[in-house]
């Protein structure tokens, strides 16, 4: 059941914080679970990505070969990083930082960042809507593991902008 | 509820010292290895250890030996640019016997290289970068719970054979996050004691029957002197070449005699194998899945994981040699174990080298395609 994950987007954005607790969730069920990321200029205001591999069995090789999905939270990302989608994969974009589409054929467009803001009241919580909704788009976690992984995370006071945060995400998820 | 969690390879290796008894760590950051250092700031001081970030990274090097002299259990990690730096301390360390673990998480070189893509560079500079002739101690752990193992073992045979020994770490596993469980308890050498008062004639460089000194710590009462200078048992510069003779022979013995003891390999599929890939570090578990590819297309490969990359795997080497048609050796290199590889197999069959150097770690790819081709080669 070997599942593959890339998180991308603009160093900031977090997607490397979500793909760690992604991991950490997956850990918490019992499953093997491998996260690595993209260092150096890259992590800087450029593309970043990181990349999170689930399964029940030993991961030995760690990095991911063919995605069965990918998280794009920047055009550059998209760009960059849905070429080797597996094509039963998913394309996950960031509606309004994508504006234009990579032509795959599955695609869920979620307005991630703008549901931050709006719902949450800072762009700093676009990594946990994105996770909120990976987790209903994969199954691979339940939703309460990764209320937990969440919580453990981030700091005591935040904790309930960032269950807010995983609704939102879980609930845009269920009508993209 | 499960003791599993998810943690990173350098954030393993600090768990290792901390378990292994180390309370002093200097060092001067660097990618990939800063998140040893960064884990060690947090770790050492609940555990009544010290930190202390150094101006630079020969001085964190110098201030682990005098730690170490001073009877703390001492680490340091860096990555290239500054192991290049330690050497000649690293020799002094050799020479003096000073007990210290230098964590190398290599990435791309020479000189500053590519900050801070993976690589397996420094594997001959670990054992020759310094100068003259002295044994060295290393070990390449493939995963993050080895990692831990590994920094553990480490500090033991640091401070059981009083040497500097190198955890050499790589981009890949240092980074990687990966499920763990961690041990409750872990066996810890504790530092040599002197086994004599002075009035015995105690001398701290006087070889234990292990030919390892029992050096007093500073601050135990006894009188010591140390230098980079060849020495007597006094502890004092000797100019005799009778002297200088067996202080180099001892120094290469008291580890040698143990043989295989300290030597870790680990086979894979072996048993029926035709073919061997021989890797390390984080490309041994890429080498791991093209093996486990090509016993799925019925291809009779092994794989043979060096954990200990010196004292090298002479003998594992010479008995693989001995019964497959040829041996693939993969490292994110241009070409540094391979060496060691054909000496010790000795013409005994062929030895290919699947390398690479363009800033990415190995795709099973790689090393299936490389795989194909020598099976090939070895049908025609």
């Amino acid at each position: 059941m070997r599942k593959q994950l890339r998180l991308s987007g603009s160093g900031g954005q977090g997607v490397i914080t979500a793909a760690i607790i992604f991991a950490e969730a997956a850990v918490a069920e019992g499953k093997e679970a491998v996260q690595s990321q993209s260092y150096g200029p890259e992590a800087r205001g450029g593309a970043s990505k990181s990349e999170v591999i689930i399964d029940d069995k030993p991961i030995f090789h760690p990095h991911v070969i063919v995605p069965d999905l990918v998280l794009a939270m920047t055009q550059k990302a998209a760009d960059k990083y849905y070429h080797d989608l597996n094509p039963d994969g998913l394309l996950v974009l960031d509606e309004q930082l994508v504006p234009n589409v990579p032509d795959f054929p599955h695609v869920v467009r979620i307005p991630i960042t703008k549901l931050a803001i709006e719902e949450v009241g800072k762009p700093l919580f676009a990594n946990i809507v994105a996770l909120g909704a990976l987790v209903r788009l994969t199954g691979l976690v339940s939703f309460d593991t990764i209320k937990q992984a969440v919580a453990h995370r981030v700091p005591p006071h935040t904790v309930e902008q960032n269950m807010k945060a995983l609704q939102i995400g879980w609930d845009a998820a269920g009508i993209a | 509820m499960s003791k599993a969690r998810l943690m990173q390879g350098n954030e393993a290796c600090a768990e290792g010292a901390i378990a292994a008894g180390v309370n002093f760590f200097a060092g001067y950051p660097i990618t990939p290895s800063t998140e040893i250092a960064e884990t060690m700031a947090r770790l050492l001081p609940q555990h009544g250890g010290k930190f202390v970030q150094m101006e630079d990274e020969i001085a964190s090097m110098g201030a682990i030996l005098g730690a170490s002299l001073a009877g703390a259990k001492a680490m340091d990690a860096t990555s290239g640019p500054g192991f290049s730096l330690k050497q000649e301390l690293i020799g002094y360390a050799a020479c003096a016997e000073i007990p210290c673990v230098l964590v190398d998480v290599q990435r791309v070189g020479p000189s500053t290289g590519q900050p801070t893509a993976p690589s397996q560079g420094d594997v001959m500079q670990v054992r020759w970068g310094t100068h003259g002739d002295h044994p060295i101690i290393a070990l390449s752990p493939w995963s993050v719970r080895e990692t831990y193992d590994a920094t553990v073992m480490a500090v033991n045979y640091a401070e059981r054979f009083r040497t500097p020994v190198i955890l050499l770490m790589d981009e890949v596993i240092g980074h990687l996050r990966e499920k763990v469980e961690l041990p409750d308890h872990v066996d810890v050498y504790p530092r040599r004691k002197p086994q004599k008062t002075r009035a015995e004639g105690y001398e701290p460089y006087a070889p234990a029957e292990d030919l390892v000194p029992d050096v007093a710590d500073f601050g135990q009462g006894y009188r010591i002197h140390v230098t980079g200078l060849i020495h007597d048992e006094t502890g004092f510069p000797s100019g005799s070449p009778q002297v200088t003779e067996a202080s180099i022979r001892r120094l290469h013995e008291k580890i040698a005699r143990v043989g295989e003891e300290i030597i870790h390999t680990e086979s894979y599929f072996l048993d029926d194998a035709e073919y061997a890939v021989v890797s390390f570090g984080g490309s041994a578990r890429t080498a791991y899945e093209a093996v486990q590819a090509a016993r799925a297309k019925g291809q009779k490969v092994g794989l043979l994981r060096l954990m200990t990359i010196w004292p090298f795997a002479d003998a594992a080497i010479k008995r693989l040699a001995a019964r497959v048609k040829g041996i693939l050796v993969a490292e994110l290199n241009y070409g540094q174990i391979v060496h060691e590889v054909r000496r010790a197999v000795a013409g005994q069959c062929p030895v290919e080298l699947c390398g690479k150097y363009d800033m990415k770690s190995f795709e099973p790819e790689d090393i299936s395609s490389a795989i194909d081709t020598m099976i090939a080669g070895g049908n025609e």
